[in-house]
């Protein structure tokens, strides 16, 4: 079963401090527990991709006007809370092995060393086979 | 692999069949595997253009016990073969080589392995991976391909088990005759499990990928010629058979899925349900009677009714009761549903629907709901029917079926003048 993992961080520093304000240190033991986490899931067999994405204000929404050309809106966003810092897709072999998965994903240090605890959603691939209908 | 779909088919055929004689010859499965992979690869660059040796098998065992022995000279599989020899049994005489066994000794080991990979201290993911390359001859480049993931995932996956394997030191050998009903079904389930990830595909064939139904089919014809006095082998081959043979007909030009009612049955492959009812005929008198023979046989009376109204119905419903006592699952008693609203109409069916109602194992699901809707549309409720229908749709994990779901929502609600139709349409 394939399962799609996304990684929020709060844009207002509402759930942690945003990332720009963390120590040189800090920054580097998250991205060093990334880098362990794809190992992990390579070696289990249970990578199928992740990336990480840009922050807010490099995110785009687009409309195709009446005409068909794209009408761009630029972030960061009035609204939001929250913006999609990194995805992965995992193939695992059960719900409860994807939510044990996210939970050690949420686990990620932050500032002083701390697990962030920060949410991570679990989404369902559309992969399965079809029954008889 | 080679272009030529001869060799390729013969190379798939004798690859167990090598890797047997490589394991037993050198008792390093997991570097045996690996030669037996070079050895393919070797045959399918030469055999194409210096045309085909007289003796394939002798040929490939030559290659690959020339790669086992470059293998086993290394470091690294010397002390692996060392731990081999320090864990095992010593009474256990298996892996001594015979002074006169011949290297193409006519033996075949296709069943041993087949146990080996399909055993239960593998995952299933693990178990499936290593039975398409191992028993398959597939390589993991095809096998990733087939169950869309990275192949190095693929790699690794396969690797883990054969590591697991020789970790836990599990012998080459037929199993022990009291647990080999139970490591027999094993096998099956996988082979199972294999034939339905065939399903997966909805874009239409996509020629890279290998036809893991088929695949299935292949190796579950080869279980059952190995095993012909096994009647519930034979019943999984005839499930297997007369499911596929209705697979041109379950998908629409856009890989829409079409119910068994809507079906064009001309479109079905009467070859391959000949075959299927002519198994499972066989084997349900020589018995032991179990599920797949059962379910082969729901599957022949579909294949074999020129229309849904004209299907036997009663004998459908007295399949699904002996399925039941067989093998009892809420997607069984489901079923069961259903087959008693076609005999008794749907109010029957569900009431019997309501008794699961509060099953765990089907909450959250799509099934009940989407068994409800077709019910609900039978009795021409269709208000109940839009409600399931949707329900059904927002629970499913399968593309195809939430686009099912969501049209026969859609279609009833335009009927009834409804039309705010649910938005789960991506394309």
């Amino acid at each position: 079963m394939k399962y799609m993992l996304l990684m929020q961080f709060s844009v207002a520093g509402a759930d942690f401090p945003s990332i720009d304000t963390w120590s040189p240190a800090e920054i580097q033991a998250h991205i060093a527990f990334m880098g362990e986490v794809n190992g992990k899931l390579t070696a289990s067999g249970e990578w199928v991709d992740g990336q990480g994405l840009g922050g807010p204000q490099q995110v785009r929404i687009v409309r195709a006007g009446d005409d068909g050309t794209p009408l761009v809106t630029e972030g960061p966003f009035a609204e939001t809370k929250e913006f999609l810092a990194g995805f992965w897709i995992v193939d695992c072999d059960s719900p409860q092995r994807a939510v044990e998965l996210a939970a050690y994903i949420s686990t990620a240090p932050g500032p002083g060393g701390r697990p962030l605890n920060m949410p991570i959603e679990v989404h369902p691939v559309m992969s399965a086979p079809p029954e008889e209908v | 692999m080679s272009t030529d779909p001869r060799i390729e088919d013969l190379l798939r055929e004798l690859a167990p069949q090598v890797l047997g004689v490589l394991t037993r010859r050198f008792g390093d499965f997991a570097a045996a595997e690996d030669a037996m992979q070079e050895a393919m690869v070797a045959a399918a660059t030469q055999w194409p253009v210096d045309g085909l040796p007289a003796n394939p098998r002798g040929w490939l065992i030559q290659v690959g016990y020339r790669r086992m022995i470059e293998l086993v000279r290394g470091e690294q599989a010397r002390r692996r073969r060392e731990d081999l020899v320090a864990r095992r049994d010593p009474d256990d005489r298996q892996h001594a080589p015979a002074a006169d066994e011949e290297l193409t000794a006519e033996r075949d080991d296709t069943l041993v392995l087949l146990f080996l990979c399909c055993h239960p201290a593998l995952a299933p993911a693990s178990a499936v991976a290593l039975t398409l390359r191992a028993v398959g001859g597939l390589s993991t480049a095809e096998i990733a391909r087939a169950l869309l993931v990275p192949e190095a995932t693929m790699a690794q996956r396969i690797s883990r088990a054969k590591q697991r394997i020789r970790s836990s030191g599990l012998p080459f050998r037929i199993p022990e005759p009291a647990e080999r009903a139970e490591r027999l079904a094993a096998v099956r389930q996988v082979l199972y499990l294999i034939f339905t990830e065939g399903h997966t595909s909805t874009a239409g064939p996509d020629l890279r990928r290998v036809d893991l139904a088929g695949e299935a089919i292949r190796l579950t014809r080869v279980l059952h010629a190995q095993l012909p006095a096994d009647s519930e082998s034979a019943g999984l081959l005839a499930l297997m058979l007369l499911t596929e043979a209705r697979s041109a007909a379950r998908t629409g030009p856009s890989g829409e899925l079409i119910s068994l009612t809507d079906q064009d049955r001309s479109r079905w492959d009467a070859a391959a349900i000949a075959e299927g009812v002519t198994l499972v005929t066989g084997a349900l008198p020589r018995g032991p009677l179990g599920p797949y023979q059962v379910q082969a046989a729901i599957a022949a009376l579909h294949d074999e009714a020129p229309s849904t109204d004209a299907t036997d119905w009663p004998q459908i419903l007295a399949l699904y009761e002996v399925l039941e006592r067989l093998a009892a699952s809420p997607v069984v008693a489901l079923n069961r549903a259903v087959a008693a609203a076609m005999v008794y109409g749907p109010a029957v069916g569900l009431a019997a629907l309501d008794a699961l109602a509060d099953d765990p194992r089907l909450a959250g699901r799509h099934r009940l709901p989407a068994a409800r809707a077709h019910l609900h549309e039978m009795a021409g409720d269709r208000n109940r029917a839009i409600a399931d229908y949707r329900a059904a749709a927002a629970r499913t994990n399968s593309l195809p079926e939430q686009r099912y779901l969501t049209m026969r929502a859609a279609r009833l609600a335009v009927e009834t003048g409804d039309g705010s139709v649910a938005k789960t349409i991506e394309s």
